[in-house]
């Protein structure tokens, strides 16, 4: 595959592009990465991703692809030599599709929730919320990894990429709350999977700094509590 | 064997339309079980207990939730009539649009039926702007499949039907015909397609459903802002 066939139209800060660089890496594929800045959004974006006008988008042989894990798939089917990051099994692969559905409809929405929350009874409901999410999660990986190091078993797979991407914004939230989320006695297994994830080989260098994340947050939040407070006036 | 499959649904749940759809236009046999969501079996609490929904597909004794996750189980593992195109950029693009079915276009449309007055008109903007995207997307195209029902006519065929009971009860009309010519169109060829047709709940029974819940819902809404 030509190299310069493949871009990948993201941002630093978010998650969903992560996803998307650590497929690529899995898949040793050269890209070129075009980095947005989402509040002046590129007319390539704008033009790739009419509907939801977001990042990522993968962009091969000038077609592009959105919505991150439509992409993951994507990948996996177009490099369909191994490793592969869905499953084989069908079976497997529902399992996997399942547990990547639930992160993003019900735990993303519930981690989100947590900077939207006003008020500090809100505040602990939220984060309460997304600490019995990861319970169910820890479950999963349970039941997923059968013992090995991720939920796909001995490398990064389809449920590592869709949990492990929001890793940053986890300690974002636990830095900004002073709380633990991903609580070690609680879900053991979690957290020893965090720490492998994020020292894996596709990970380590595309995921953003925890701590720069959490100036960009800080950032971004008190921008928006700002403008809040300007137009409640 | 139909002692293989088993489909856990409702009467009413789209979702498990879904399924049903799928499993028919395979010829696959199955058993179906028919839940009361107010008294759920102890199996569909077993088999489904993240969610404790329906519909469950349960295959060999193993159980799969979660609708869009089943109509890609029963798509790789009955290979006859398949529903996802074989390249996988087009296997993209139609991941991408029965997401873009379930996250944008049912909250949009939805919001304009629960809704009364001047809310309801500015509900109307961002539903009309969904449904224009998948006006487009139609183009040269009599399913979204192409010239047979695939996985995006399954995802979004429901909608079809419950916008058509939508405006009934409410007396509005959203898919107008002039503005949109393909999905009006699209929404009877799917609605009449063969198995389809056999398979829609009874439309008499729908329409005190969702009026029900459209009841419902305002009246919480209402309660919810004089309580503030």
């Amino acid at each position: 595959m030509a190299t310069s066939d493949v871009k990948l139209l993201g941002a630093w800060p978010s998650p969903f592009a992560l996803r998307v660089h650590i497929a690529l890496n899995i898949k040793s594929i050269d890209y070129e990465c075009l980095e947005e800045n989402l509040l002046a959004k590129s007319q390539l974006l704008l033009q790739s991703n009419p509907v939801h006008k977001k990042v990522p988008v993968l962009i091969h042989h000038d077609k592009p692809i959105c919505e991150s894990l439509a992409i993951v798939q994507y990948i996996d089917e177009a490099w369909s030599s191994a490793p592969s990051i869905l499953p084989s099994d069908p079976y497997d692969r529902a399992v996997a599709r399942f547990w990547a559905a639930y992160i993003d409809d019900k735990w993303f929405p519930w981690l989100n929730g947590v900077a939207n929350a006003q008020g500090a009874e809100a505040k602990k409901a939220a984060l309460d919320q997304v600490r019995e999410g990861l319970v169910v999660l820890e479950e999963a990986f349970g039941k997923c990894s059968k013992g090995k190091d991720f939920f796909s078993g001995d490398r990064i797979g389809y449920v590592d990429i869709a949990l492990g991407c929001f890793l940053g914004w986890v300690y974002v939230a636990e830095k900004r709350n002073d709380v633990k989320l991903l609580v070690e006695d609680k879900m053991p297994g979690l957290a020893a999977w965090a720490n492998k994830f994020c020292e894996d080989g596709t990970v380590k260098d595309v995921m953003p700094d925890k701590d720069e994340l959490l100036e960009f947050a800080n950032m971004i939040l008190e921008a928006r509590a700002k403008l809040n407070a300007s137009s409640n006036n | 064997m139909a002692e293989e499959v088993k489909l856990f649904r409702t009467w009413s749940s789209p979702f498990a339309l879904r399924a049903v759809w799928a499993l028919k236009i395979k010829g696959i046999d199955y058993e179906t079980i028919f839940e009361d969501l107010s008294n759920k079996s102890p199996s569909l609490l077993q088999y489904n207990p993240v969610y404790k929904k329906v519909p469950v597909l349960v295959h060999k004794g193993k159980p799969i939730a979660e609708s869009l996750v089943i109509l890609e189980y029963i798509d790789e593992t009955w290979k006859q009539a398949p529903l996802l195109p074989e390249d996988p950029h087009e296997r993209a693009t139609a991941r991408f649009w029965a997401k873009f079915g379930e996250d944008k276009v049912l909250t949009s449309i939805w919001s304009v039926f629960i809704k009364q007055g001047k809310e309801q008109e500015e509900a109307m903007v961002p539903a009309l702007e969904n449904l224009k995207f998948l006006e487009e997307e139609l183009k040269g195209k009599k399913f979204f499949g192409g010239e047979t029902i695939g996985f995006v006519d399954l995802a979004l065929g429901w909608l079809g039907n419950l916008i058509s009971i939508l405006e009934e009860i409410v007396g509005l009309k959203v898919v107008d015909g002039e503005k949109f010519p393909l999905l009006s169109a699209w929404m009877q060829d799917f609605a009449d397609a063969p198995i389809i047709k056999d398979n829609w709940p009874p439309r008499d029974r729908m329409i005190v459903k969702f009026q029900a819940l459209r009841d419902a819902t305002i009246a919480a809404a209402a309660a919810a802002a004089t309580s503030k």
